[in-house]
This record gives C-alpha cells, structure tokens and sequence, in this order.
C-alpha cells in the first residue's frame, strides 16, 4: 500500500474571504482641547490617527468669540479701541495700531513726527515680547520647559517699559487717533536701551539651549512643511510664510509709521519647517532691536507733539477705509466703513492666526502626535484674534 | 544603632525567623526609600527653579522644608477624594499604581548603603533588579488600558515600547560591570571596586549606557513619552488624583533615586572612595560582624559604626550629585518623539552597549593572568593593591566561626 503523500491537499482549500474593512479600519478619533496643555487658548483639534500617526486634523473653533466685530458697530470709534486690545492679547500694541491707522485714513489724519516714532518703537517692541512668549511656549510644546522661564524674564522687562509708558501691562489703549496716548516718561528712553543691551546677549542664550541641540533640531526639521505655493494659496503670513521662503513683510511693502525710513532686512528661510519658521523668528528679533534702536536714537532729543489735531467727536465722512500692519504673528487689516456718524456701519479683522491655523490641517497629515504640538506651536496663533 | 543595625542585616539569618526577619529589611527599605523620595522632590524643586532662575518652595516647614514640604504635598494628596472616572475598568485602575510603586520599592533591598549596610545582599541581586524593573511597565498598561481614556492609553502604549526597547541596552551596560567582576552581588561589585579602583575606570563608558538608558526607564525627559504633559496631558496617569496619583509620583521619585544609586554602586565605587580609604580600614574590618580588630583586640564598636556612618555619607553623597546631574539634564534638554525614541535605543545605543560589552570582555581578558583557575573573575587578581597586610577578602569576609556568608566564594580577591 503506497504512504499517503501528505504534501498533497486532498482537497482544494476554500479560498478565504476576509470581510472587507472600513475604510477607515483602525483609525481612532482624538479630541484635543479644547482643555489641553498645548492648544494655545482655548482651540479644539480633532484628530483622526492611526496609532500615533495624524491623518486629518480639523481645527474647531468659536470657544473664545466674543463679537468685537459686531460690539464695535454700537460704540464710537474711540471706544472701540480698547476692543482691539483683546484680539491678539500678546500683541495689544499691533492692534491698536491696524485699527488706529485704518480710521486715520478714514478721517484723513497726519501723525506728528514724535508720535510716529514713538509707536515705531512700541511696534517693535510688542514683537519682541510677543515672539519672546512664543519661543518659550514653543520651547515648552517641545518639553523644553527652562527656555519658557528665561524668556519671560525678559518679557517682563518689556512689559515693564509699557507699564511706565501708558500704565498697563496686557491690553494697553495706547494708540490714539493721529497720535499716542502719552509721552515716554522721563528716562524711558534710556531704559528701553539699557533693555535692547540685555536682550541681545540673551538671545545668544537661548540659541545655546536649542538652535543646536540634537534634539531640538530632531523634533523641528522637516516637521510641518509647507511648500512656497501653498503657503501662498493658503494665505499664510508673517513668519510662517517668511518661513517658506517668501519675503513678503508689509513693513517693507507697504511702510507705515516710520517703516520707511528705518534700515532692517526681512527675514526668510526657504525649507518651510518648524525650524525655519523658528529661525525666521529669532532673526525678527534681531532685526526688531536694531529698528528700535534707530527709534531711540531718533527719539532722542527730538521735541515734538506726540498727538495731533483729532477733532473731538469722530465723525469721518461716509466711506470706507482699509489698513494693514504686520503683525507679529502676521498681516493684520482692518476695514472700517464710516456711513458720517460717530459709529462705525463696520469694522472687519483680518487675523493672521486665523488663516495660519487653517494650513495647519495641510502641515500635520502623516505626522506623530507629537508633532502637532511642534507644528502648532510654529504657526504661533492667538485664539483672541481667531475667534475675535 | 550599629549593632542593631547589624543584627538586622546578617545575624538573624543565622537562626532567626525568617519571617520577621524579612518583614524587618522590607520596612527598612520602605522607611529608607519614603524618607529619600520625600528629599528628591524636594530637591528636584529646588535645582528645577535654581536652573530656571526662581527661588522653589520656600515656607512650608522652615529649615526642616527638606523633609516637611513633601509630606505636606503628600498629606494634601491623601485627603483628596478617590476619584475614578466612570466608564474605568474599577480593578485594574484601583491595583495599577501598586503595581508600579511595588517594584520601585522591592528593588531598595539590593542596595548597598555602606559597608554591611544592605537590607538584603542577595547573591543574585542584580538578576533582582532586573526581573523587578520589568514589572512597572505592567503597571503602566494597566493604568492606561483601564482609565478609558484615549490619552492614557496612548501614553501607557508608548511606555510599554519604550520601557521594553530600554531595558536590554540597560542590562548590557549592567552586564559589563558583572563580566568584569564576576558577581551579581551588589555589595561584592562596591567591595571589589574599593579595593580595585582600576574597574572604576573601564566601566565608565558603560556608566554613560547605563544612564542614558536609565533615563528612558524611569521616564525622565527627554524619554518622558509616557507622560509628556505637553502631548498626551499627563499621559498614564491622566485620570488619576489624590492618593493614587501620589503612589505614581512615589514610584517615579524612587525610581529616579534608585537608578542614581545603582550607577554609584555599579559604577562609581558605591560607599567606597575607591581605595582612598582602603589602605587603613580594610585590613582591620570584619565583613560580617562589622567589628574591628587590631593586633587582635577588639576595637571599640563605637569606631567602625562611624566609619560606616561616613562610607554611608559617601555614597549619599556620590548618590545625588549623580541625581543633580540627571535632573540638569531634565531640566534642560526638550523631548524626543516616540519613534526617535525607539530608533535611538535600538539603532544607536544597543549596537553602542554591544561594543563597550566586547571591550570590557578584552580588557577583562587582558587583565586576567594565564595562572588563574577557572571559573575564578577575570581582571581582578592581577592587578598589584596597595596591600599594607596579608588579610583578603574572603578571609575577612569569613565569619569568626571560619563559615562563609554572603558572597564569601564569589569575592573577588584570592587568599594567599
């Protein structure tokens, strides 16, 4: 009798037939925020991954809305501006001046010389302290968490200096139609310098802590890319366009105040990742304290109005107004339409963190969770100023 | 004290009760590590706002705030209530703090604090350590899978390839240190060191290993994944609170501490000053019963508790400036990404641990003369000590009664 060949099946093998899956087989729905160390604000991400790896993430905001827009159509225009403080609370200053620069031109208002270099200075000295509490927040979203103390340290000098300027130290009211609220105090000049000192040495400190840490470079580069033209399509601005290689800066495009005629270069990096973008920052900050020095020095022992003739009652004649500033965070307008009384028919925003943030969905897919801090934390948004 | 102390250790193993006896290193061991975790997060505060350029816990507790803020913190963290989120599997949330806290305890038992000074010198102790630092990553699934909650659970997945990818380059850059001496008893590696300083030096690359891996397994950043705060909320241990939270903290504090004094012990000459000390005492002291003699006569017991007071000192010492160094790390390095992680344990520091294995292995090799018996460890016998008298180690070590205990056989030194 012959052996049996076992390596013959005696029969053919049903063929078998996995269930199809869901296209979607695996994937899990994670809520981030809006209660979440790392969201900035109050910001919600939902986010649809496959273990740790991001495959959608969709933004949902609104948690922070509180109508400045629609408030402003039943206030005068003066006080409206206080409401503008509240958009971007990390850079009032900027703020202030997109609105005040719109309803300059819609009532057609020149600015004294002194007032124009003062709120130069101001300007840029709202983005140090604005990209001085990014990079410790970013510092912190990457769990650097000593870079975060160090920059608010010098956060707080600047804070210190618009305390004595106009008497706040978050939303400070301090732009005034064709002008600014009040003067530089007695020595103020002197000590905004003695600041600019302080903080070029300690931006070499921080460069020290991360610009060549391994791992710092690891968790930045490559991370959250945004092509040259998509960041365009997507109508990125600031330093995350910066960041792409677009040297697009209103300062330099469009001067207002006393842009055009203080020296500084715009800074651009071309890969487009977290870390150009964290570059393109660093090299704001740079330039930032070289426009205010040039401010001081041309402050100093310049005599002047540093407000001019506003009438009383703001009534501009109907018509419409458009102003931009750059902002740290990016290109900030302001539409104002006057219809001849004294409110506003309306004022429109336009916020850079808003239209940054909608890229975000576009830089995160297919990275880590981790990732989507670093890449949030790059674009730097305010929820004040997206949600308005 | 120091009778006491030794009775504890060594002579009631020779007809004592087992039970009570076990009971006894198990408090000690408990009173040693709560009393140490209460000083590191004390301390961990302190350097943290000393790098961050902030001043730290200030009031609670005076000069005695060393001691008394944390217990302050954990007396705060025991009146909270015992919240368990609904939908949480209610066993394994309630057991899983215990079961990371339990080994972060159990290991205290090998720790050689001075000379004699060991709650348990098991032969095998470093066998010990490793089965028991495999058991927290259980307590870390569990926590997670059981919270119901997608962020614990992402934290505890991460943890459990994490901590598995670490501990085998830990157990090489351990192996190295065991292949030189040829024991697994802690107190023998610190004995050995103390009278051979040269093993100090070749296992300092494996000290590195050992720390970086070390590292990764307590969970310390840049390898803190499991609770990255900035990420997953608080990772693991996101849904816990009050008490049970604390038992995490505990763990993690203990666990911290303890890989610090494991690498002295291993690596950096344990209570020893690496034969700085060694030319007077070791020829006068008694291992097992902790006396001294000289010129036969006893030497007052008074004596040889001080000079393990001090060698305690020592180690302490050794102790946390290697915890200051992993804590100026912490605070200074940002995090990695969990694949980085894992690329890095095993791309990187496995083929490292691997290599420095192989040079230990010549270097031990090289130093062993062609004289020595089988199976007797490999470098130490050849190298010339700055011996004053004919005593050695297994000599010494053995009891009054000629018996040997404790690592007697494994010592490293041969008799004469």
């Amino acid at each position: 009798m012959p052996l049996r060949d076992f390596r013959q099946p005696e029969f053919d093998a049903p063929e078998v037939v996995l269930p199809e899956l869901p296209e979607d087989y695996g994937t899990t729905i994670v809520n981030m925020g809006p209660q979440h160390p790392s969201t900035h604000g109050v910001l919600r991400l939902m986010l649809k991954m496959d273990g740790e790896t991001v495959l959608r993430l969709v933004p949902v905001i609104g948690y922070l809305h509180r109508g400045t827009e629609k408030l402003a159509e039943s206030r005068t225009y003066t006080m409206v501006i206080p409401y503008t403080d509240r958009l971007d609370y990390l850079s009032s200053m900027y703020m202030n001046l997109g609105y005040v620069l719109a309803v300059e031109r819609l009532l057609e208002l020149e600015v004294p010389e002194r007032a124009r270099w003062l709120r130069t200075a101001v300007a840029e000295l709202q983005r140090l302290a604005s990209h001085l509490l990014w990079l410790g927040s970013f510092a912190l979203d990457l769990a650097a968490t000593t870079v975060f103390l160090y920059t608010f340290r010098e956060r707080e000098m600047i804070l210190d200096l618009f305390e004595q300027l106009c008497g706040a130290r978050l939303t400070y009211n301090y732009m005034r139609f064709s002008g600014v609220m009040a003067d530089a105090p007695e020595g103020w000049l002197g000590r905004a310098s003695d600041y600019l000192d302080v903080q070029e040495k300690m931006l070499v400190e921080y460069e020290n802590l991360l610009t060549g840490n391994p791992i710092f470079r690891a968790r930045t580069e490559g991370i959250g890319v945004i092509s040259r033209e998509d960041a365009v399509n997507y109508g990125l601005s600031g330093p995350s366009l910066r960041g792409s290689g677009v040297p697009y800066d209103v300062r330099k495009i469009e001067p207002y105040d006393a842009y055009g005629e203080v020296e500084f270069a715009v800074a651009t990096r071309e890969a487009g990742d977290c870390f150009a973008r964290y570059e393109v920052r660093l090299d704001e900050m740079r330039e930032s304290i070289k426009i205010v020095r040039q401010c001081l020095d041309k402050l100093d022992g310049m005599v002047g109005e540093v407000q001019g003739r506003a009438p009383r009652v703001i009534k501009p004649a109907a018509g419409e107004a458009y102003a931009r500033v750059e902002a740290p965070r990016g290109l900030f307008g302001v539409f104002a339409v006057s219809d001849g009384t004294a409110n506003p028919v309306r004022v429109r925003f336009r916020s850079p963190s808003f239209a940054n943030l909608c890229a975000l969905d576009h830089m995160c897919r297919g990275v880590k969770l981790a990732d989507v801090v670093a890449v949030l934390g790059s674009i730097d948004i305010v929820l004040g100023e997206i949600d308005r | 004290m120091d009778t006491w102390l030794n009775n504890l250790w060594h002579s009631v193993t020779l007809g004592g009760n087992e039970i009570m006896r076990s009971l006894m290193v198990a408090l000690m061991s408990l009173v040693i590590m709560l009393v140490v975790v209460l000083v590191v997060i004390w301390l961990e505060r302190k350097v943290s706002a000393d790098i961050q350029n902030r001043i730290g816990p200030l009031r609670t507790g005076g000069v005695l705030g060393f001691l008394l803020q944390s217990l302050a913190d954990a007396i705060k963290l025991l009146m909270k209530e015992d919240l368990r989120p609904a939908g949480s599997d209610r066993w394994p949330f309630y057991i899983a703090p215990y079961l990371v806290f339990l080994p972060a305890f159990m290991a205290y038992m090998i720790l050689p604090f001075s000379a004699t000074w060991i709650p348990q010198d098991v032969k095998i102790g470093i066998l010990y350590y490793c089965a028991v630092s495999s058991v927290p990553v259980l307590g870390i699934a569990i926590a997670g899978w059981a919270s119901n909650n997608k962020w614990s659970l992402l934290g505890s997945l991460r943890s459990a390839a994490q901590l598995v990818s670490y501990e085998i380059p830990l157990g090489l850059g351990i192996l190295a240190v065991v292949l030189l001496h040829g024991t697994l008893e802690t107190g023998a590696i610190v004995r050995g060191q103390w009278l051979n300083p040269v093993l100090t030096l070749i296992t300092l690359p494996a000290l590195l290993i050992f720390l970086t891996a070390g590292l990764a397994e307590v969970s310390r950043t840049p390898f803190d994944l499991p609770e990255a705060e900035s990420e997953l909320v608080s990772g693991f241990n996101t849904e816990y609170s009050g008490m049970r939270f604390a038992t995490f903290f505990l763990a993690e504090f203990s666990a911290s501490f303890f890989i610090a004094a494991l690498a002295v012990t291993l690596f950096l000459g344990g209570w020893s000053l690496w034969g700085l000390d060694l030319v007077w005492a070791r020829d006068v002291f008694n291992w097992d019963t902790g006396k001294w003699f000289v010129n036969g006569a006893l030497v007052p017991a008074a004596i040889p508790f001080l000079m393990k007071a001090f060698w305690f000192a020592v180690f302490m010492v050794k102790t946390f400036v290697v915890l200051w160094v992993l804590m100026w790390v912490k605070w200074t390095l940002p995090r990695l990404r969990i694949d980085q992680v894992l690329n890095f344990g095993w791309k990187a520091l496995l083929p490292v641990a691997l290599a420095n294995l192989l040079f230990v292995s010549l270097v031990g090799a090289w130093l062993k003369p062609a004289s020595d018996k089988p199976g007797q460890p490999a470098a130490v016998n050849s190298i010339v000590l700055p011996s004053v008298g004919p005593p050695c180690i297994p000599c010494i070590t053995g009891n009054e009664d000629g018996a040997t205990t404790g690592g007697g056989e494994s010592m490293p030194m041969a008799c004469p």
